[in-house]
């Protein structure tokens, strides 16, 4: 099958669906690869460089879309591509088909098959295709990049002979993949960073990075959503957050906003007083901008300043790092085609009860198949696992009785003993009684590192017996005597051999 | 010739440097001095019995001791050190063929006259001697056989092995009583014969129903036996250094094979009753049928770069690196990763290798500082800090489901921790199963990654790329 890849139409869209380096390796599935000429340049990929790696580069769209059999997309298509979708031919992008319903249509006329990046199931094995959280983590790292530039300030502290530089204060709300990504890069820049979310699972996720977890002591309230994301909240509830957000607008000077409920507009977090309240050369950056914006501010696509605050509303944060968003991207978008290239023969098989394959597929055959049925699993535990019952597989205790027993034939045993053995027998026994417990004493103090050496060692001084074999060598009997020859022997490799390895052993442990 | 007295003060010495040199292992630094310690115990123990007691053949007991020592520095200096546990297994041999030998040899003292009581208890002391010796005996050949791939390793079960063991012990018992009878009327060498063929048939069973993965219990456990027949041969002859000396080395075993079995949450009879890896496979293939996901292999350059990119790294080897001897290659790997002021531990698991102590020795042989070298314990707790942990050949004893499947055949063995850590590097031949027969969830964690191949072969090819 031939894979094809066109330049991105959409203004100011920077990535490519493919690199060199993915197209090399989707060669090796089987295909073939064509690139528009020019696909990769805005994000730095020469035509060159996808010639190297085997691609073939053809001048206009028009060639691509009518030469290829499988169209490798980032964008949904636009205007005059809407209609260029055969009956016989897949499309992969993002679609976002819940809202470009119109489009859906379109495409589900053609006959044609699309699959939707986004609508790939939030499942642990579709992980390595979830191609939303390689944009979002993207996202999160270049909203810090930008805060940084429109901020006056360091980020990281620091005392100077010219005086004391405070570090920044961060705030990241929406602890998903992009405000974690944003937590990262704001505290390996030094910054101070904390960070607020409706879902109270993520306070481990945000305090593993070393940030702090803002919460509202709300008991029965959580906001964990269908996959993973969060849901709309109580009023009472955003009543609190906003009298939070209005005390740390106070103090930080930067404020990351990424919160999205899927399907609906962006819910309204920081308010026009929020932003009044923020100190002059304060930044905001509104990741929400493309859906509305978390603030109310926010304008989609600029940066305004409002109250002497820094509004960023770009939609296009991923595609201002296009040569690493187009490489997750299409890296992405090789682990789906894997999956749906068994054979690895560069024949696609679509097949509906794989889930990953199923949930992304938005039309196929003249028929819309989108929503897709219900995921089995969710990216986030389900809700009944959260107190997380530690399932400690306890030692059965053993019963008492047993012990009991135990003690009292023992001493039952030694009385006997004691009754009917001879005195010299007795003072044997008490030797070896007290020999066990010494060696109990001291082998509870070696080191395991050296149990090797131990089993040597004491293999080495258990020939002993061999004191045995000397006592009857000098017998008159000849059988006894060679008995015993032979015993010496044995005894002597063991006390020689033993003694000699343990000390070759030990030789070796060294610091 | 000296006399008595000096004879029972040097051995009274050796006994007490005997133990010295197990209070010496409590740790490296007084290792050398320890082993030490049991070289002149010995030298003493025999030079007091040689000029004390022994009054003919000299020359026959010289030559002996020549040949057998040399046979034993020779064996010492040309054994590979991932061959330990097999020449720890052929030693221990020895001595049960040792304590069969002298108690067959003082039943046919014709210079004994015992009567009555003493006779009896001088009976059931020889019998128990030969018993212990000719089970260590067998069993440590088979041990051997086993842990040097001459017999396969997998657990010998035969239909109503235990009804087996069960007449065994039970034709020990009454043979043992006839002996006791025959003896006190002159005679007694057939049931003795006899019962030295059910001990050594014993021993054989015994051991070919035990498992490769519990072969570290097998080990210590013989070592142990060795250690009650030389103790059962002190009785006999009325000697407390045999008897001080066997209980030492007796308790010193039977330890070491409480803490092996603890490590492996398992029984001690259960071991014993063998079998492990088929019963408990069964129930366990039932889990490992669900789909677990998927495992995420890697590439040894993208290994290298992983490991270069981490500030704490735990290395926890497994017998899959003695087979493959990647040993070398580990501490070099470790050396380069040193060097860029990079932490690198290892974790070392009480049932990894095939003996206790054997990835320790392993590791010190390949000149891996032994301060880097930790225990499970010690490093169970500082997993969540680790940037990468590289399994090598190691299967169970890094499988979570020992914690949270209470259903697994492993269920509540301590198992290293490394899912806790960042990533996870397992080097792996293949996905079979461990020797426990267990699937391993640790493989299918989204932060795990497989490199696939010869430990040896891969782990060259890290190092180049280091």
């Amino acid at each position: 099958m031939r894979i094809g890849v066109p330049n991105e139409i959409h203004a100011g869209e920077r990535r490519v669906a493919t690199t060199p380096d993915v197209a090399s390796q989707l060669i090796k599935l089987g295909f073939s690869v064509a690139v528009e000429a020019n696909a990769g340049a805005s994000a730095s990929y020469s035509d060159s460089a996808y010639e190297a790696a085997g691609c073939e580069v053809l001048a206009s769209a028009g060639d691509v879309w009518s030469q290829s059999d499988l169209i490798l997309k980032v964008r949904a298509p636009e205007g005059d591509e809407e209609g260029l979708l055969r009956s016989d031919q897949v499309l992969i992008c993002f679609l976002a088909p819940g809202q470009n319903t119109e489009l859906l249509a379109t495409l589900t006329n053609s006959g044609g098959t699309a699959l939707s990046m986004d609508s790939v199931p939030r499942i642990s094995r579709a992980q390595k295709m979830d191609a939303l959280s390689s944009m979002a983590n993207i996202a999160g790292y270049r909203a810090i990049v930008e805060a940084a530039q429109h901020f006056g300030r360091f980020f990281t502290g620091q005392i100077t002979a010219a005086g004391k530089i405070p570090p920044a204060k961060v705030l990241v709300i929406g602890a998903g993949v992009a405000g974690l990504s944003a937590i990262g890069a704001a505290k390996s820049m030094g910054a101070i960073v904390r960070s607020f979310d409706t879902r109270p699972e993520v306070k481990e996720q945000v305090e593993s990075m070393d940030a702090e977890f803002l919460m509202l002591e709300f008991d029965d309230e959580d906001g964990t959503g269908e996959g993973g994301y969060a849901k709309l909240m109580s009023d009472e509830f955003i009543a609190a957050e906003m009298a939070l957000f209005a005390e740390q607008a106070k103090e930080v000077d930067i404020i990351i906003t990424t919160a999205l409920i899927p399907g609906r507009p962006a819910p309204r977090l920081i308010l026009p007083e929020h932003v009044g309240l923020m100190k002059d050369g304060s930044v905001i950056v509104d990741l929400a901008a493309e859906t509305g914006g978390n603030c109310e501010l926010t304008e989609p696509g600029e940066v305004v300043v409002k109250d002497g605050v820094t509004i960023i509303g770009y939609t296009d944060l991923p595609s201002r790092l296009a040569a690493q968003s187009s490489q997750l991207y299409a890296t992405n978008l090789r682990h789906l085609l894997t999956d749906m290239t068994p054979e690895k023969d560069g024949n696609l098989v679509i097949d509906f009860e794989d889930e990953v394959v199923r949930g992304a597929t938005v039309c196929k055959d003249g028929e819309t198949t989108y929503p897709p049925p219900a995921p089995k699993l969710s990216a986030a535990p389900p809700k009944a696992a959260e107190p997380e019952p530690m399932p400690v597989v306890e030692a059965k205790k053993p019963s008492i009785a047993g012990p009991i027993i135990m003690v009292v034939v023992a001493a039952l045993a030694l009385l006997g003993l004691g009754a009917v053995a001879p005195k010299e027998f007795m003072a044997h026994f008490t030797v070896f009684v007290l020999a066990c417990f010494v060696g109990y004493m001291v082998i509870w103090n070696v080191s395991p590192a050296l149990h090797t050496p131990l089993m040597s060692v004491t293999n080495a001084i258990s020939s002993i017996i061999v004191i045995g074999a000397l006592l009857q060598i000098s017998s008159a009997d000849t059988v006894i005597m060679w008995i015993a020859a032979a015993t010496v022997l044995i005894t002597s490799i063991n006390i020689a051999g033993g003694f000699a390895v343990t000390r070759r052993m030990l030789e070796m442990f060294r610091k | 010739m000296i006399s008595a007295g000096i004879v029972t003060v040097s051995y009274i010495t050796a006994t007490v440097l005997f133990i010295l040199a197990l209070g010496g292992l409590s740790s490296q630094e007084t290792a050398r001095r320890g082993n030490w310690y049991g070289i002149v115990g010995m030298t003493i123990a025999l030079l007091a019995t040689i000029f004390g007691v022994v009054t003919e053949h000299y020359e026959l007991l010289l030559g002996a001791l020549v040949i057998g020592g040399s046979i034993g520095i020779i064996l010492a200096r040309r054994v590979q050190m991932t061959q330990m546990p097999e020449l720890v297994a052929i030693l221990h041999s020895l001595v049960g063929l040792a304590a069969v030998a002298v108690g067959f040899a003082s039943f046919m003292d014709p210079t004994k006259h015992l009567v009555g009581i003493d006779l009896t208890i001088h009976d059931i002391e020889t019998y128990l001697g030969i018993l212990i010796g000719a089970v260590t005996f067998s069993g440590s050949v088979i041990a051997f056989g086993k842990l040097s791939g001459r017999i396969g390793g997998s657990p010998l079960t035969l239909p109503g092995r235990h009804w087996f063991n069960l007449a065994l012990l039970l034709g020990a018992i009454w043979f043992g009583y006839q002996f006791v009878v025959q003896s006190a009327a002159g005679g007694g060498l057939d049931p003795l014969i006899i019962m030295t063929v059910i001990a050594l048939l014993f021993g054989i069973h015994m051991v070919m129903a035990i498992g490769g993965a519990d072969m570290p219990v097998v080990v210590s456990m013989l070592n142990s036996y060795s250690g009650w027949a030389a103790a059962a041969t002190g009785f006999m002859l009325n000697n407390d250094l045999l008897i001080v000396t066997g209980a030492l080395v007796g308790s010193s075993g039977a330890i070491l094979s409480y803490i092996m079995c603890r490590a492996m949450n398992r029984k001690f009879l259960a071991v014993i009753a063998g079998g492990f890896g088929t019963g408990g496979g069964k129930a366990a293939a039932s889990g490992s049928d669900e789909d677990q996901g998927e495992v995420i292999p890697i590439e040894a350059h993208d290994t290298a770069a992983l490991l270069a990119g981490a500030k704490e790294v735990m290395i926890i080897p497994g017998y899959g690196m003695a087979v493959a001897q990647a040993q070398h290659t580990v501490f070099e790997i470790t050396r380069v990763l040193r060097e860029k002021k990079i932490n690198v531990r290892f974790g070392i698991h009480p049932v990894a290798g095939r003996m206790p102590g054997h990835m320790n020795v392993l590791l010190a042989e390949a000149r891996v500082p032994y301060d880097i070298v930790f225990e499970m314990d010690e490093v169970n707790d500082d997993f969540p800090d680790v940037d990468v942990s590289v399994v090598i050949g190691a299967n169970d004893i890094v499988n979570p489901s020992a914690q949270t499947d209470p259903d697994s055949p492993i269920a509540g063995m301590p198992v290293l921790e490394c899912w806790k850590g960042k990533t996870t590097i397992v080097l792996k031949r293949s996905m079979a199963t461990g020797y426990a027969g267990v699937q391993n969830p640790l493989f299918f964690k989204e932060n795990t990654r497989m490199l696939f191949g010869d430990a040896k072969e891969t782990l060259d090819e890290v190092l180049k790329t280091l």
